[in-house]
């Protein structure tokens, strides 16, 4: 119950700080929109890195490295550091100068806008929302997921749930996504896209500190940083994979299990393993794991692969160039106040996800030694386990929380923002003509359109089962496949419309192809490892450069704006 | 070649040596007591890339960009 009151309070915390953000408003559409050009450095450092850390950062990364082993970080975080902060200096600060200049404030905008078509927006305005919606998801559905866990037993007699009787009490996951949207919507409606930066900024502050404070009190229930590691999963001779202690948390101590208990087995030879810890490596190694129900005493069997391929290590590269063409992300390059405020996200942005995702990685790889192994559809609960299980006091684990709720906010708040944003400007006021709506009518159709997102993206949530870290890699894919076209916009004269209507149309039909290839929405690699988004993104980028050649270049005038100096 | 293109050079290289294949199968050194080799040397690298944009914006910065920014009409300023 403490942890829910912990929760509640910090959730109260947010609605204040968006009440108060309402006073600095100045009640005009462009500051809804974008701050006025009004965010400094710090501000924009923590809103742009709030941003583009989600559920998938803490509670998919803790998953993700639980399935595979440390290899999660080099595959995801520190490739991320390089190519996000190249992305800022070679695209963000090239489209704030030109969204700037020319009052845009969404993407749809400067594509019309470069291409001197209006026709090129109703294109990519549906491919955006379509690619943003299970962003979005991933957000809502890993709120639910983190809660049950934590607050199980708070609450038996008003949330019994039959259907997870381990966590009966919890906050069932409808309710946390109703709240959470609801919270996050408060804020973007009073103060926009200041507000959001303001509570990005608090809650980024907020789950970094409760991030590293997890790792601390998870390690000290541990026995320590190297008995938490020496904890991870291990080969003994015989090639069973075994726990050599389990956690008890009735007494809230360590103890051995002897015989160590065995979880799974290798699927070759016993000798080439034996004493090996596959998860603090990243060779694959193949493994078939044991899963004995709780309840029921039922055991179920499947397989896994630990570790990385060479080949899917190196193409991941192309997953974060995605960062190029998040609609919410492109609106808070547009609140800077200049050029100067994108200096400390490039140095920072590196050293800020290392002070997130280092943590999260160990404790996904400790607690292979600690929790049973877990499906992929259930390994986005390991976080919220961990801490509810070795976490004894019920106020820090509440704290924790407020913490992962934190992440999930900071980005869900900017996408709401972002897409009331386009569907007001790249709809309506399209449609409609720029003189239609007065200012105030604007703000007021922008609101609205914020409150039918945050609806029926929460409608959404309740009918998607998936795993949250592969939803967001396909979503990441699309987006890192519309990239070649802002590349071309920005740095590329002789880039036609033809030319950006092939690349949208190659990148989107490589992407559905892999997506149903893999059944949907599973992890998907080609050949020997290769992720789609490294083929959807060359594709998308063969097609703007062939179609562009073998079309008329685009007039000079247009060009003008866009690349003045030549 | 101009500044940018050797920034953009640069990290290339950068990404040359992401692919840290030396440390592939080493499950049994741990930096500290308590860090994978594999998972400290991308925690080093992180730094490593932070040092470099630190640089890179230094080396680089684009101030046409910034000048051509405040080079908006008011007309423009209608949203």
């Amino acid at each position: 119950m403490a942890s829910l009151i912990v929760v509640l309070v910090y959730l109260g915390l947010l609605l204040g700080l968006g009440a108060w953000s309402r006073r600095f408003f100045r009640g005009t559409s462009r500051d809804f929109f974008v701050a006025s050009h009004s965010i400094g450095p710090f501000l924009l450092l923590m809103s742009v890195f709030g941003t583009t850390m989600t559920a998938f950062a803490l509670v998919g990364s803790t998953g993700k490295a639980f399935e595979r082993g440390i290899g999660v970080y080099g595959l995801m975080a520190s490739m991320s550091g390089l190519v996000h902060a190249a992305v800022f200096f070679f695209i963000g600060m090239r489209l704030w100068a030109i969204g700037k200049r020319n009052a845009f404030v969404t993407q749809v905008q400067f594509f019309r806008a470069r291409f001197g078509s209006a026709s090129i927006g109703y294109v990519l305005f549906p491919v955006l929302v379509l690619l943003m919606i299970p962003y979005l998801l991933i957000g809502i559905v890993g709120a639910g997921k983190t809660l049950l866990p934590v607050t199980a037993g708070a609450l038996p007699g008003l949330f019994p749930n039959p259907e997870t009787p381990q966590w009966v009490g919890g906050i069932p996951e409808w309710l946390t996504g109703l709240v959470v949207c609801g919270v996050a919507f408060s804020y973007v409606f009073l103060g926009g896209s200041r507000g959001a930066a303001w509570a990005n900024t608090f809650q980024t502050l907020v789950f970094m500190a409760m991030g590293v404070l997890a790792f601390f009190l998870i390690a000290r229930s541990l026995g320590g940083f190297r008995q938490a590691t020496e904890l991870s999963a291990r080969f003994n001779l015989e090639g069973f994979l075994v726990q050599t202690h389990r956690y008890d948390s009735e007494a809230g101590v360590l103890r051995e299990n002897d015989p160590p208990k065995v979880i799974g087995k290798y699927a070759g030879e016993a000798a080439e393993v034996a004493g090996r810890r596959p998860l603090l490596a990243r060779k694959p190694t193949s493994v078939e794991l044991y899963d004995q129900d709780a309840a029921t005493g039922e055991e179920t069997r499947f397989s896994r692969q630990y570790g990385i391929g060479k080949w899917m290590f190196f193409s991941y590269l192309f997953i974060p160039l995605s960062a190029g063409m998040f609609p919410h992300l492109f609106q808070h390059w547009l609140t800077a106040r200049s050029a100067k405020s994108f200096r400390l996200t490039f140095v920072a942005h590196p050293l800020c996800i290392l002070a997130v995702w280092v943590p999260c990685v160990l404790i996904g790889t400790w607690a292979t030694g600690i929790l049973p192994p877990l499906e992929s559809s259930k390994v986005s609960a390991v976080l919220g386990t961990m801490v509810s299980t070795l976490v004894g006091s019920p106020l820090l684990s509440g704290l924790l929380t407020a913490g992962i709720l934190a992440a999930i906010m900071s980005s869900l708040d900017s996408q709401f923002l972002s897409l009331g944003t386009m569907f007001t400007n790249d709809v309506v006021l399209q449609a409609a003509g720029p003189r239609r709506f007065s200012d105030r009518e604007i703000l007021r159709i922008a609101r609205g359109f914020v409150l039918g997102v945050v609806v029926i993206a929460y409608l959404l949530s309740r009918i998607v089962p998936q795993n949250i870290f592969d939803l967001a890699v396909w979503c990441f894919t699309g987006f890192s496949a519309l990239t070649p076209l802002v590349i071309g916009s920005l740095y590329w004269r002789r880039t036609t419309l033809a030319g950006a209507y092939a690349s949208i149309a190659v990148g989107m039909l490589s992407l559905f192809y892999f997506f149903y290839k893999s059944g949907y929405g599973g992890e998907y690699a080609i050949g020997p490892g290769i992720v789609p988004a490294a083929v959807c993104v060359l594709a998308a980028g063969v097609a703007l450069v062939t179609v562009s050649l073998w079309t008329k270049p685009p007039d000079n005038e247009i060009l003008a704006k866009f690349f003045p100096s030549k | 070649m101009s500044k940018s293109a050797i920034v953009f050079l640069a990290c290339l290289a950068l990404l040359v040596l992401h692919q840290d294949v030396w440390f592939w199968d080493d499950d049994q050194t741990l930096l500290l007591g308590f860090l994978p080799v594999g998972l400290a040397y991308h925690a080093v690298y992180s730094v490593v890339v932070a040092v470099f944009w630190r640089w890179a914006s230094g080396f680089a910065w684009p101030k046409e960009l910034e000048e051509s920014a405040e080079d908006s009409s008011e007309d423009s300023k209608r949203i």
